[in-house]
């Protein structure tokens, strides 16, 4: 399954690691904001809500 | 027939994107994927640049959206200053992250390209250079959207940013056609060109860029979601502040 990227390997896999780290760290930063500020506006909303 | 900036109201934002992002995360996911392991696992070697070829789609997506999203910045930024519209603005601060995001793969996998082809992993080439500097760019626009307290002035001084780093911009889009030298080819792919890359790598571009720009649509979308939220409890903490004293 794996192709056979000859004396490029390296080359190949370490631009696909670091694109895919990248990303996933991007992603993985927008959804805890995204669960934060969800948790955060529903409590103060809460607050407001009950004086 | 509702007007485009009713879409836009806050609430009415919240609502249709509430909506739309478990698709969009579904599709842009599968396309994304699919454009990455059709390039990885099912394309050939390049008689030329061998296995390196691969890196194609990374690299030529990824710098296609860095340039693309601080055009969309741009477009947000003006709407912002003609018309104050605050899910403008967010949207622009919200774009900014990924930017740099893009524009950071486009320089590493382009540095780690041109060892193997150029022999060396960088240069100071016009294309490069001007990455570089946008890259820089999008770091400034975020530190200045975190230094200025007041939204509605953070708003206003980046979006003066986002206009003058328009130039670079635009200058990495044709900084080859303008200079002419360096090491760094001409645009690989082209909607007015006669012919583009061979059709066995030309295909599985094009699904990866899908899947690049579904992505940062998913994903700004998602942001700016949370900077209307981050407002929304700046606002109230503010009001308990005052009622408080």
């Amino acid at each position: 399954m794996m192709p056979d990227l000859g004396k490029y390997a390296g080359d190949v896999l370490a631009a696909y690691g670091i694109t895919i780290l990248l990303l996933a760290g991007l992603i993985w930063r927008s959804l805890a904001r995204s669960v934060k500020m969800k948790r955060l506006l529903k409590q103060a909303e809460e607050r407001r809500t009950n004086g | 027939m509702a007007s485009i900036w009713e879409w836009a109201n806050p609430r009415k934002f919240m609502a249709w994107t509430d909506r739309a992002l478990p698709l969009l995360s579904v599709l842009s996911a599968c396309l994304f994927g699919a454009g990455l392991v059709w390039g990885f696992f099912f394309t050939p070697d390049d008689y030329r640049q061998g296995a390196t070829v691969k890196i194609f789609y990374l690299h030529v997506p990824s710098a296609m959206m860095a340039i693309n999203i601080w055009g969309m910045m741009l477009v947000t930024s003006l709407i912002w200053i003609v018309r104050r519209h605050h899910v403008s603005a967010l949207a622009a601060k919200s774009a900014a992250a990924i930017g740099m995001t893009m524009t950071l793969i486009a320089l590493i996998t382009g540095a780690i390209w041109g060892k193997p082809m150029w022999g060396t992993y960088w240069e100071w080439d016009p294309r490069l250079t001007s990455f570089l500097i946008l890259l820089l760019f999008y770091i400034g626009y975020m530190a200045l959207w975190e230094a200025v307290e007041n939204p509605d002035t953070a708003a206003d001084l980046t979006s003066v940013l986002c206009l003058v780093g328009s130039v670079f911009a635009l200058l990495s889009r044709y900084a080859v056609n303008f200079w002419n030298q360096g090491l760094h080819q001409g645009a690989s792919l082209s909607l007015d060109a006669q012919e583009n890359v061979a059709d066995v790598y030309w295909y599985p571009a094009l699904v990866a860029i899908a899947g690049f720009m579904l992505l940062f649509v998913t994903l700004v979308l998602l942001r700016t979601r949370t900077e209307i939220r981050a407002r929304r409890l700046h606002a109230l903490e503010m009001r308990e502040r005052v009622q408080g004293q």
